[in-house]
């Protein structure tokens, strides 16, 4: 599972270089979303732009990926097609998560 | 497509090859013309299906096949998953019922959306066991037709 991070003052982006977060990748994707989410800022933006397609364990995986960033930092979802929002959104993980159709519109938003 | 074009394919019960094997069917039904607003849901309750039966029927046990027979109709696709794994609780299609989000974080779920999920997305769900084999069928109707 390929991952990538930047950040800013204030935010961290994590790119995911996969086209795909299902069950055969979902343990490795949440080990390395702590590896790579370790010491950094308050925010936390996981870039999706690249995922074509995601299944429940994989959005299990991104939940747990939150759980771990502890009560202090918060974990924002940008890019996602209309199919991985689809996912979300049946599940109403649409509600938990702040979700941003480009990783613009989620650099650009400062809520909270 | 009157006759309907079908689509077979067969593949080791494990995560890796699933995964392969789901994404190989979702772009085998797309080649045959599965309309693409309705390919997403099809993959989504396909992808479930199949980790179902990873995860599930041959949870202790070692793995064997997974068989996916889909047809495509002008205005339906059948898909139907069998597999010689572990029956299904109870011999039944289980209840779609969400997972509750808790009302904290740390309760929010991480799994049981899977069935869930394929009742949301398909118009129909039978289950058979017969000599020692799990039959899924799922169908898919397409109202607006095959466009």
């Amino acid at each position: 599972m390929a991952l990538s991070s930047t950040t800013t003052d204030t935010t961290q982006i994590i790119t995911v270089h996969s086209d795909r977060i299902d069950a055969a990748m979902a343990i490795q994707f949440k080990e390395d979303m702590r590896t790579e989410a370790e010491g950094g800022a308050a925010r936390v933006v996981l870039d999706l732009t690249g995922v074509e397609f995601i299944d429940s364990s994989g959005l299990g995986a991104i939940v747990a990926s939150m759980k771990q960033l502890g009560r202090d930092r918060r974990l924002d979802l940008a890019g996602l097609n209309p199919f991985v929002e689809k996912v979300f959104r049946l599940t109403r993980m649409d509600t938990v998560f702040n979700l941003y159709p480009t990783l613009d519109d989620a650099l650009a938003s400062t809520t909270e | 497509m009157s006759n309907g074009n079908s689509l077979d394919l067969s593949f080791t019960a494990t995560e890796t090859e699933a995964s392969a094997g789901i994404a190989q069917l979702s772009k085998g039904l797309e080649v045959q013309g599965l309309p693409a607003h309705q390919a997403g849901d099809v993959k989504i309750a396909l992808a479930e299906a199949i980790n179902n039966v990873v995860e599930h029927a041959y949870a202790g046990i070692t793995p064997a096949k997974v068989k996916v027979h889909c047809r495509l109709h002008q205005n339906w696709l059948d898909i139907l998953i069998s597999d010689t794994g572990n029956p299904l609780p109870g011999f039944r299609v289980p209840d779609g019922v969400p997972a509750s989000l808790g009302s904290s974080i740390d309760e929010l779920p991480e799994g049981g959306f899977g069935w869930f999920l394929i009742h949301e997305l398909t118009s129909d769900i039978r289950y058979e066991r017969s000599d020692g084999c799990n039959l899924l069928s799922l169908r898919f109707d397409f109202p607006n037709g095959g466009d």
